[in-house]
């Protein structure tokens, strides 16, 4: 493998993985945050063993988020010195940002939050966790802002071959960066709501504290519903947007090849070894325009008309990306988001019915939509960070002349290998603890420690 | 003063700060497998820094992203040319943070003592690290004329860089058992002094050590007239005093000053750096300066201004988080966190 293909494969592992924590991050620390705030208002000690409960598993997951995000960012300097130099006047800014701005407050307060249940008022306490998830969904937008350049550059001039910011405003408002920003809090609350769902039916079918699981599922399943319906709107808002500013992106996600006016949509297609062309697939007539413009005319760009202007604009090379992934993965975030909305609705339901011994007995089973969010998570990025190939910034620099020149091919692989090999371990006891602690339920008394052989509970009672 | 001077010395505060707070959290991890081998008692050594460690750490992450937005080149040179030391940074950190965060999580004397290896080693790794990288930019790395860095990863591994980890080591693990002198109460407070005198040789010879070397074998500190030899000597003179103090049961200023040790080193380091932001052994002519590693005047002014709004407020709440746990931590199991 070459040097572009192992920095790209590193770049995608690592950025992948740190996205498996992120969301969770995102959606969970609100719900903790609006738990927490339940037990201000009501004083209701249910709500603060549920607190600390969520919390327990927010931090778990936390902690895996904090450090696999380091690693994304020295990995521009590493693996993309060539890129940090082209972009660094822009895309540094944000990322510098979002340090000052956002991570130093979600990691200040967390770390009051965790150890202040004793040293700070209930209020102020609640308050801070507020801080901690505002923090993170900060964070979220500053990333995002950074990306958001990649994917389509504004507020910008080229200057002795580099790019320099000349709008800070429209950097920050690029409406690309936006629709990733409103898509990414939807589906980090998705994520929150199917994990807090998951659970509650893992505990509620062993009818262990019920109810108050049945209050975590109530408010799950109204957040979950408003988020995923909100992740499917935000959505297609930006595949709309999409198909101005990367035509080729939208096309390759639709493998619509032909310039045309009504366009057809393929519902489902194949491809052949090099992932590029269609050897079979089924289209239905006029749909496609009718997704982009809500009426059955309009032209979409074809991926073949777009190559051909590409070449006349960029020179001649493959501008097309690889387009089996794009395609698949567009569809299975799809389909697992719809998947949700009717799950969410079930939920809903349940819920209206106050949960039915019949109906609750049966439906151990599904704990596994919990995984649900994290498939559409993992494609929806994969799709946006694919569909833009071969460019790192689209239309600006090509992601083969970003790569770090003075690295070897050795010392990537020793780093990937590296990175693997401690990401599958901290996986697999990450998944114990998550999992430890979500079986085990509400914790009994006030303290948090978990206690060695022969030490002794608290005395005080707390909680109930 | 223009506003590429502004950043080299924000960037450096970035670092001092972080060398000051992370310092004494490394040093922390260092010493928990040594200090106590009760369990409750390395729980009161980790709940000394529980709060903090990761508003500490992101005094890195910030430091990281400003050089990145205010001189690309530097961030781009040092972090593709010190690639592997980078990379072992990263595995430090990985390590230590998921070990303070899952450590206490189960009750099994194996899984403790193991997460508390792990926290010593990692905690240890990336002072040490921090210390060769360093050093390395101070004295100055092969970096040819289009700003590449040409050594290898052990280019980097040098007499005085490596007396550099050592140096970043044991003052870590000294300014660690002041704060832990600090924050602990009854038999682990005593332990604590006690690994403070016990390290204390070993940071000050290093230390010592280590300004002779960067003084007498490079240009960068002989070359800076006086602020790089006060410096020094006030670290190495704030390092005896702080040993003094301690003895004397002034656990407040025995951090004090082993912090403005922490403080005085950095800010020499930078000193001597300035104007450049890498040096090249190869020729000077090929140095990243502050000018010709920059970003646009533009760029650096959206940043000066975010930064003066945002720095002061981080600050303050900073402060407030060590003024909440401000009391100092008994081996209580009932009230441990971590």
């Amino acid at each position: 493998m070459d040097l572009v293909a192992l920095s790209r494969w590193q770049f995608a592992l690592t950025t992948i993985y740190h996205f498996f924590f992120v969301p969770l991050t995102l959606g969970l620390g609100i719900f903790v945050a609006v738990l927490e705030t339940m037990y201000v208002r009501s004083g209701n000690p249910i709500y603060k063993r549920l607190t600390k409960f969520w919390g327990k598993l927010f931090l778990i997951n936390y902690a895996m988020g904090v450090v696999t995000g380091i690693v994304m960012e020295f990995q521009f300097g590493m693996n993309w010195s060539d890129y940090s130099r082209f972009v660094g006047d822009i895309f540094g800014a944000p990322l510098a940002i979002e340090g000052l701005l956002a991570f130093f407050l979600e990691s200040t307060f967390l770390g009051i939050w965790i150890f202040g249940w004793e040293r700070i008022s209930k209020k102020l306490h609640a308050a801070v966790m507020w801080l901690v998830a505002i923090g993170g969904n900060l964070s979220a937008y500053w990333i995002l802002v950074a990306n958001g350049f990649m994917q389509h550059p504004v507020g910008y001039e080229i200057v002795n071959g580099r790019a320099q910011m000349t709008s800070f405003g429209a950097l920050l408002g690029n409406p690309r960066a936006l629709y990733l920003f409103l898509h990414t809090i939807f589906a980090g609350l998705t994520t929150g709501a199917f994990f807090i769902l998951g659970f509650s039916i893992y505990h509620l079918v062993r009818k262990h504290d019920a109810e108050a699981f049945q209050k975590t599922f109530r408010l799950a399943a109204a957040v979950g519903l408003v988020a995923v319906i909100g992740a499917g709107l935000s959505g297609h808002a930006q595949a709309v947007y999409l198909r101005q500013v990367q035509p080729m992106a939208a096309a390759a996600a639709e493998a619509h090849y032909q310039t045309a006016d009504p366009a057809d949509w393929s519902v489902i297609a194949l491809f052949d070894k090099t992932g590029k062309k269609v050897i079979w697939d089924i289209k239905i007539p006029k749909a496609q325009s009718f997704l982009y413009y809500f009426k059955f005319s309009g032209e979409v760009e074809g991926i073949d008309n777009l190559q051909a202007q590409y070449e006349e604009m960029y020179g001649p090379g493959d501008y097309i990306p690889l387009v089996a992934l794009d395609y698949w993965t567009f569809r299975v975030m799809v389909g697992v988001g719809m998947l949700m909305v009717l799950l969410a609705l079930g939920a809903w339901f349940v819920a209206w019915k106050k949960f039915p011994e019949k109906w609750i007995r049966r439906s151990g089973w599904l704990v596994w939509i919990i995984f649900l969010p994290y498939i559409a998570n993992t494609t929806g990025w994969i799709l946006t960070e694919t569909a833009r190939q071969p460019w790192v910034v689209h239309g600006l620099m090509q992601t083969s002349d970003a790569i770090s020149p003075n690295v070897t091919t050795g010392t990537v692989l020793t780093s990937l290998v590296g990175f693997v090999l401690i990401y599958a371990v901290l996986m697999g006891i990450d998944l114990f603890l998550l999992l430890k602690f979500a079986k085990a339920g509400l914790p009994a008394g006030d303290t948090d420690s978990v206690l060695m052989a022969g030490e002794k509970p608290e005395t005080k009672k707390g909680g109930k | 003063m223009d506003l590429n001077i502004l950043w080299f010395i924000l960037i450096a505060v970035l670092y001092t700060g972080f060398f000051f707070l992370e310092g004494f959290d490394f040093g922390v991890g260092m010493l928990l497998p040594m200090i106590s081998k009760k369990d409750v008692e390395r729980r009161a050594i980790i709940n000394t820094i529980g709060p903090h460690w990761d508003g500490n750490e992101v005094w890195l992450i910030v430091a990281g992203g400003a050089t990145f937005a205010a001189f690309p080149h530097w961030y781009a040179t040092l972090f593709s040319g010190f690639y592997l030391g980078m990379f072992l940074l990263l595995l430090a950190l990985i390590v230590r943070g998921v070990a303070l965060e899952f450590r206490s999580k189960i009750a099994n004397p194996n899984w403790r003592f193991g997460w508390d290896w792990a926290i010593a080693v990692a905690s240890f790794l990336a002072s040490f690290l921090l210390g060769v990288v360093f050093t390395n930019l101070v004295r100055g790395v092969p970096i040819d004329a289009s700003m590449q860095y040409t050594g290898k990863f052990t280019t980097l591994l040098n007499p005085v860089s490596l007396l550099g980890g050592l140096a970043v080591v044991f003052v870590f693990i000294f300014h660690g058992a002041n704060f832990l002198s600090l924050k602990l109460s009854e038999g682990p407070r005593v332990k604590a002094f006690n690994a403070a005198v016990r390290n204390f040789p070993a940071a000050l010879i290093f230390a010592v050590g280590l300004f002779a070397a960067l003084y007498f074998t490079g240009s960068a500190f002989s070359d800076k007239g006086a602020l790089t030899l006060v410096l020094p000597l006030l670290a190495a003179a704030a390092l005896v005093l702080s040993r003094v103090l301690g003895s004397q049961k002034k656990e407040v200023w025995a951090f004090i000053l082993s912090s403005a040790a922490v403080v005085f080193t950095v800010a020499a380091i930078f000193i001597a750096l300035f104007p450049n932001v890498m040096i090249s052994s190869t020729d000077a002519a090929n140095n990243l300066t502050i000018y010709n590693a920059s970003s646009s005047p533009y760029t650096l002014k959206v940043m000066s201004i975010t930064a003066a709004i945002m720095v002061p407020i981080v600050l303050a709440y900073q402060v407030w988080t060590y003024w909440v746990f401000r009391k100092r931590v008994k081996a209580d199991v009932t009230k441990l966190t971590y």
